[in-house]
């Protein structure tokens, strides 16, 4: 009786996936066009974008789904990436929904302007490569270009494979439109960007009723007229951006909501956080972008070979800065090491900072160590990872911060 | 409000802009704005990067524009102005004027690269610069488009500007815009209709209009249309347009000699009789420059874009 | 983010008391009528309408939008006028007077 039950579940299930299989297409794609993928889902309107290594990709084959009229938008061909986000933010200010995507210089170049979209509240999307910055010319992987945007407020989300960079635009327009705020969706140079995976792309329609039209509550509208960002006084400055706090603030439950509708639709769940393998962990290793894909094999290997309880923490969402959950988290673990493929020169990791601070007034927290690794696209292997492991592993004093397998 | 049954008015009565404002008494850029939404009329969506205007619009929670504005970064009023236009088009909206509204700083110094851009681009946007000839709002630093000769606080007398004023409506030219233009405060009807004129046409359109500046230029409040008037006649501030590479010049009646123009501003008050001299003698040349260009002048080669071979299905590639 | 009432701008002098007042972001609700500018004036234009020709090159050259068509002739209102005395030196017929203002 049991076992006839759990058949007819399981048949059930078969034929809910064939039905679902009928509504999505599985392509092969780069991490580049599984970003154009995410714009053309979401149904940007106006795209202004300017080329940079390794980003051009994502533009060229948005360019050429509006020049083929599979996405009705307005391609802007700018002639900097300031200018680029200098149109998202009209574009967004007159009601339509902006996309854009750059990398690195590109990125630092827009700095000013990213400041501007958040203060303007405009719920811009755009995707940024993580390049290393110059000089030396170097168009590898390093987060630096985009920690270094921390203090912008835009919500940032840090990308592990091609499918949750689809996926993950689609849900930075939701979660951007909730709270009016910018979001940046990052990917890894190369790793992702010109690295072939296969992915579902989501039907149109479930999209479509997941993220409807873009319409905001005040916009650029010759029937209202309203001035946006005039002079304002240090009277009521300061509460403008408590307004931005908060609505970072808000953005947790908002994309954990998010998260919830868009698995009803897709069966992916992406929530602030990634834990891989930690429920037993007492060692732990927090990481983002396309290196946890390597930590999470070095965990497996670990835990197969040497009985390590070892787990990884996947910094998914960056900014807001998901402190009560990893609180949470690291309440159980005895050590931690922070990979960071990224440096604040003079200091140390960024996510390394950020995640001591997090747990700065916690009574009970474990030892925290810093790792720097991979900058400017050196291969981080999982030997590297064991490595670190094996660090953390032995008793003893440890340096504060340890520059994984530099030539040094 | 109302008016006689005869009386004529030179410009349109609508008053869009209100009073209350924050300029300085006698402003000219002020007038400008006025002007310009008198012509453009409610249906203008305005981009204003850091400039006065930032500020004569008021504080929030208020706004003296009477038009929806954007206030956007200092070099960013030909890119916002772009993305506002994609943005329109987009939603199917047509009769809307977009404006960018600038200073000469943020137009010819750091805004240059995106006016360029958006000029090249063939954006379907009115760009305006009201030009007072320096840095007013951070306090009258010099600015490419200071004139030669001029006192600002950072050309002070001993070392004031020797490089005359950039030319602004030539790079235009060179860019083979459909249509640029001067334009003076104290010819209001010669501005509106300059105005109405660039939204008939298709494509970037760049206005410049001086505006004396009080403060900036050292004269006092009354005698801003005055000296703009002079500005015009002196010929150091000629009045013309180029549509599709004809010129048009305004002639003033008599041709007035430039110290008039110089005397009445604090900003030129250093110059000796050499100095002078040399100014007249250098825009006596860009006078005849103009006049003979003007009678140069030839159709621009009309760029017809070469028909695609495959079928599309739609048109909003920009 | 709460819908205002209504998102049309509206008229007079905004009052905010706290946070929670304001718009998400710095956006105007209304024109700057309530600042009365007349109050930077240290002299005022007084209209001579005997001389007045109603030619109105006073409201056409007015930077402060303060001068008013009314009954074909212009009215200055003193509300906004910053007295800059434009409309003064440009009056073809010398029909507009400077006077001290009293304090």
């Amino acid at each position: 009786m049991h076992r006839r039950v759990s058949c007819q579940s399981d048949q059930i299930r078969k034929r809910e996936k064939i039905k679902r299989m009928a509504d999505i297409t599985k392509k092969v794609v780069t991490g580049n066009h599984a970003v154009s993928y995410g714009a053309l889902l979401s149904r940007a309107e106006v795209i202004a974008a300017y080329p940079i290594t390794p980003q051009t990709e994502v533009v060229e084959k948005l360019s050429e789904m509006v020049a083929n009229g599979e996405l009705r938008a307005k391609f802007i061909n700018v002639e900097s990436e300031h200018s680029a986000m200098a149109a998202c933010i009209g574009a967004s200010a007159t009601g339509a929904r902006a996309f854009t995507a750059t990398s690195s210089q590109g990125l630092a170049l827009m700095h000013e302007l990213l400041h501007w979209a958040t203060g303007a509240r405009l719920p811009i999307v755009m995707a940024n490569i993580n390049r290393s910055m110059g000089p030396p010319w170097n168009i590898w992987s390093e987060q630096t270009d985009s920690l270094a945007q921390r203090d912008t407020g835009w919500l940032q989300f840090y990308c592990e494979n091609n499918q949750e960079i689809i996926d993950t635009i689609i849900q930075a327009y939701r979660v951007s439109e909730t709270v009016y705020l910018p979001a940046m969706v990052v990917l890894d140079a190369f790793y992702h960007s010109h690295t072939m995976e296969g992915v579902e792309i989501p039907n149109q329609s479930a999209i479509d009723a997941f993220l409807p039209q873009y319409n905001p509550i005040y916009k650029l509208d010759v029937n209202e007229p309203h001035t946006f960002g005039g002079l304002t006084s240090p009277e009521w400055y300061y509460e403008l951006r408590y307004k931005i706090q908060s609505a970072m603030d808000k953005s947790i439950k908002v994309i954990k909501d998010t998260a919830r509708e868009y698995e009803k639709i897709t069966h992916r769940k992406y929530g602030l956080l990634e834990e891989y393998r930690t429920e037993d962990a007492d060692m732990l290793i927090v990481a983002a972008g396309a290196l946890s894909e390597t930590v999470k094999e070095a965990v497996d290997l670990l835990r197969q070979k040497r009985k390590t309880r070892i787990g990884l923490l996947r910094i998914r969402t960056f900014r807001p800065f998901p402190k009560e959950d990893i609180k949470k988290i690291l309440k159980n673990v005895e050590i931690v090491g922070v990979i960071d493929r990224n440096i604040s020169f003079g200091n140390e990791g960024i996510f390394f900072q950020e995640i001591k601070s997090a747990l700065c007034n916690e009574k009970i927290k474990p030892g925290i160590y810093g790792f720097i690794a991979g900058l400017g696209g050196r291969d981080v292997m999982v030997e590297d990872i064991i490595g670190v492991a094996d660090i953390l592993a032995k008793p003893g004093n440890k340096k504060d911060i340890v520059w994984v397998g530099a030539k040094i | 409000m109302g008016r006689g049954k005869d009386m004529k008015l030179s410009i349109p009565e609508i008053e869009i802009m209100s009073p209350g404002h924050l300029a300085c008494q006698g402003c000219g850029a002020t007038l400008a704005f006025r002007y310009a939404i008198k012509a453009l009329g409610k249906k203008t969506i305005v981009a204003i990067p850091a400039c006065c205007w930032s500020v004569i619009d008021g504080p929030f929670p208020y706004s003296s524009a009477g038009v929806p504005v954007f206030h956007t970064a200092f070099e960013t009023a030909a890119s916002t102005a772009s993305g506002i236009k994609a943005a329109l088009e987009i939603k199917g909206i047509g009769d809307v004027n977009v404006l960018a509204w600038a200073g000469d700083g943020g137009t010819m110094d750091i805004g240059i690269q995106a006016l360029s851009g958006a000029v090249e681009r063939g954006e379907d946007i009115i760009y305006v610069c009201y030009d007072n000839e320096a840095y007013m709002n951070t306090g009258i630093q010099r600015s490419s488009s200071t004139p030669q000769g001029a006192w600002t606080s950072t050309t002070p007398v001993i070392k004031y500007k020797k490089m005359p004023k950039k030319d602004m409506i030539e790079i235009m030219v060179a860019h083979g815009i459909p249509y640029t233009a001067t334009a003076n405060i104290a010819f209001p009807e010669d501005f509106i209709g300059k105005l109405e004129k660039a939204k008939t046409i298709k494509g970037p359109k760049f206005i410049q209009i001086i505006s004396p500046c009080p403060v900036g230029w050292k004269f006092s409040s009354h005698l801003t249309i005055k000296i703009a008037k002079l500005a015009f006649e002196t010929c150091i501030y000629p009045l013309y347009e180029v549509k599709d590479g004809i010129y048009k010049v305004r002639r003033p009646n008599k041709k007035k000699g430039i110290n008039e123009y110089l005397k009445m501003q604090r900003r030129f008050s250093h110059l000796d009789n050499s100095e002078i001299d040399n100014m007249q003698r250098w825009i006596d040349s860009k006078w005849q420059n103009l006049i003979e260009k003007e009678a140069r002048s030839v159709p621009a080669e009309k760029y017809e874009s070469p028909k695609s071979t495959k079928e599309t299905k739609t048109t909003d590639i920009v | 983010m709460k819908k205002q009432k209504s998102s049309k701008p509206r008229v007079g002098k905004i009052i905010f008391k706290k946070e929670g007042d304001l718009p998400m972001a710095a956006i105007s609700m209304a024109d700057m009528r309530s600042n009365k500018t007349g109050k930077w004036r240290s002299t005022r234009p007084v209209i001579d309408y005997s001389k007045c020709i109603s030619c109105m090159i006073c409201w056409k050259y007015c930077p402060d939008a303060a001068i008013n068509i009314q009954d074909g002739k212009p009215e200055i209102d003193l509300d906004y006028c910053k007295g800059c005395e434009i409309c003064i030196e440009e009056c073809p017929v010398k029909a507009i007077k400077s006077e001290k203002e009293k304090k």
